[in-house]
């Protein structure tokens, strides 16, 4: 298993270069010109373009660049971020807990939904029961994250006004900048924060504007698990371990949770790197749709403003967290079938 | 008694395992009316400016919305832009994106594939490397980065989705041929001398696409889903351009009404999104039942 883990590490720093190569090529593509106006704020200074390409040495060799890029991103020095107005290290330790604690409530759901229904279908196959799971999978797939969002504010919104956008209310908001002793912002979620704190309020207030996105999360996640959950369990239930349990006349509960659903749920760890990048996908629509400050509403905000160097670090930081999620995941894989380590 | 040729009996039967099912037949005639609707799309909403189309004409400027009436028959949007017209028009749209983006991503992901899974050695290698360091980055985030770098548009939303997807049809068809390469027939035509070439076109690919075109079927949805977003969020083509994920953009101040009519909006969101659901939703239905059908493990049950 040690040496599974060390190759996995040594893959993972491959992969970090590789991505790092892709995007710092990407922003090649820019003229020396056009990246040295990222510096300029006015028409005025348009002048001192060819000065700040020479000066920052935006015409030198690529692999210089790219290593002189690389070194200061190696320092923590990722630049300036226009969205956020601070430099772009500080505005991700700002925005990364928001999408977090997003994730952190809609994972769980996500996952028992997902098995509970899964298995259900595929224990009462061809049953009314199964075809309005597959129907609710199929919908579920179908709907784009934005849309769907935008239809759950309209309603909850606009016409029963229970649940509002944002992370929370501005009256919470006022209240904790007037009394900024009185609460301390441990992990930077609302709602943890509210429990460490004892603050109820807070905690309440930032549980309610969680509901939606957390619902639009995981309606949109939770089909590709039940789909997976679902054709393995019919996988495992014809195999012979099945049959001959039921021969010996086991109870159809044992069958099912304790043996079968075991082994469908091996099939579930190989679409679990999907379901994360389903989950950030999918954090980026919930985010700008319910305006939560937090990677997502990040990453479009800077796209439409073509803060490209902001958008590079994004990405980093997006493929670092998905990367490590995956080894992971492929960790957990390797431990439960040992047949993956020996490949 | 006349027999039939193997191949057409196995085709009318998958036929027949197709139209077998309900959601099948939803989703060939949500296909085939979005279809006669973008063939039809000129005759449909006639084009105010002959020589732009997919620029939707507007009356005025006025932000807010009006609701249905005779001149508009879906009502209009922020802009004036006339709904019906948008979403006409729209359609074709649609299906420049899911045809340009799956049938080049397709094309280019089965070649790679084909070529890296029948030869092996150092061009797998370097082919598959590559698709893992694609892979470390989700779709969309990797899709806007593109999209920013090469300037905003819906031309330019297409190539970066062509950029991202193809890394699919490579992993897809790579592990289907290397379940082929070494079976009889495979060997059989190689040693008599058949060229390697004549193997892949003739012998590996009819062999290895059916979970391609599975794919390419619910990826028609995922890749209207994704532009449409991109749209909405402001990368695509200027304003004013029929497309769906632009007309639900337009709509966004407009979801809440008045407070004595908080849904009095509503059609500028429902119409344009109903279009893009039930387009996805057409390509989910039939990528669905293609799976079903060409299954071996539920085909003969």
């Amino acid at each position: 298993m040690a040496a599974y883990i060390i190759r996995r590490l040594f893959f993972l720093l491959f992969v970090l270069f590789g991505v790092s190569v892709l995007i710092f090529g990407l922003m090649m593509t820019f003229s020396p010109e056009r990246r040295a106006a990222a510096y300029i704020t006015s028409p005025q200074q348009a002048k001192d373009i060819p000065r700040i390409v020479e000066q920052l040495g935006l015409d030198d060799p690529v692999y210089l660049q790219y290593l002189r890029w690389v070194g200061r991103v190696a320092q923590g020095n990722l630049g300036w971020s226009l969205v956020a107005s601070s430099t772009v290290w500080d505005a991700f330790w700002r925005y990364f807990p928001t999408t977090l604690e997003l994730n952190l409530f809609a994972a769980p759901l996500v996952i028992l939904v997902g098995i509970w229904l899964g298995t259900l279908a595929g224990v009462n196959r061809d049953t009314w029961l199964d075809h309005a799971t597959r129907i609710f999978a199929i919908v579920g797939w179908s709907l784009p994250t934005f849309l769907f969002a935008l239809v759950l504010l309209m309603v909850f919104y606009g016409y029963f006004n229970i649940f509002s956008p944002g992370i929370i209310s501005d009256s919470v908001q006022l209240w904790l900048a007037d009394h900024p002793d009185q609460f301390t912002r441990y992990t930077g979620m609302y709602t943890i924060d509210g429990l460490l704190n004892g603050n109820l309020r807070v905690f309440a207030d930032a549980l309610a504007h969680l509901v939606l996105p957390v619902i639009t999360q995981v309606i949109v996640v939770v089909a590709l698990l039940m789909r997976v959950m679902r054709s393995g369990m019919i996988e495992e239930m014809g195999k012979d371990y099945v049959i001959t349990a039921r021969a010996k006349g086991a109870d159809f509960r044992t069958i099912y949770h304790k043996h079968a659903r075991k082994n469908a749920l091996i099939p579930v760890i190989t679409v679990a790197g999907q379901l994360v990048a389903l989950s950030m996908e999918g954090s980026i629509a919930v985010e700008v749709i319910f305006n939560r400050q937090g990677m997502g509403w990040w990453l479009a905000g800077s796209a439409t403003q073509l803060d490209m160097p902001v958008l590079m670090s994004v990405c980093l930081f997006i493929g670092v967290v998905f990367v490590v999620a995956n080894l992971i995941i492929d960790l957990m894989y390797a431990a439960i079938d040992p047949r993956i380590r020996l490949e | 008694m006349k027999t039939e040729h193997p191949k057409l009996r196995e085709f009318k039967f998958t036929l027949y395992r197709i139209f077998k099912n309900p959601a099948a037949i939803i989703g060939f005639s949500l296909l085939i009316f979005f279809t006669v609707v973008a063939l039809a799309a000129p005759y449909l909403a006639p084009p105010k400016y002959a020589h732009a189309p997919y620029r939707m004409p507007h009356k005025g400027f006025s932000p807010t919305p009006k609701a249905p009436s005779e001149k508009n028959i879906f009502g209009t949007t922020s802009g004036q832009y006339d709904i019906y017209y948008g979403v006409v028009w729209g359609t074709r749209t649609a299906f420049k994106i899911g045809l340009w983006v799956v049938c080049v991503a397709g094309v280019i992901g089965i070649a790679l594939g084909v070529i890296a899974g029948y030869y092996g050695g150092w061009f797998d290698e370097i082919l598959m490397r590559l698709v893992d360091i694609m892979w470390s980055v989700p779709l969309l985030v990797m899709a806007m980065t593109i999209v920013v770098a090469f300037g905003r548009g819906l031309n330019n939303i297409i190539i970066a989705l062509i950029l991202v997807e193809w890394r699919w049809y490579v992993r897809v068809i790579r592990s289907e041929v290397l379940k082929l390469r070494d079976q009889d027939f495979v060997q059989a035509a190689r040693l008599m001398g058949v060229s390697d070439f004549k193997i892949m076109w003739r012998h590996i690919l009819p062999n290895s696409i059916y979970p391609v075109l599975i794919m390419a079927s619910m990826d028609m949805g995922s890749m209207v889903i994704t532009a449409s977003f991109m749209s909405f969020v402001g990368l695509g083509a200027p304003k004013g351009f029929a497309d769906w994920g632009q007309m639900v953009a337009l709509a966004r101040n407009y979801i809440v009404g008045p407070p004595d009519d908080p849904l009095r909006y509503w059609y500028t969101v429902v119409i344009p999104g109903g279009c893009i659901i039930l387009f996805v939703l057409a390509w989910n239905l039939i990528g669905d039942a293609l799976r079903d059908a060409f299954d071996p493990k539920l085909r003969r049950r």
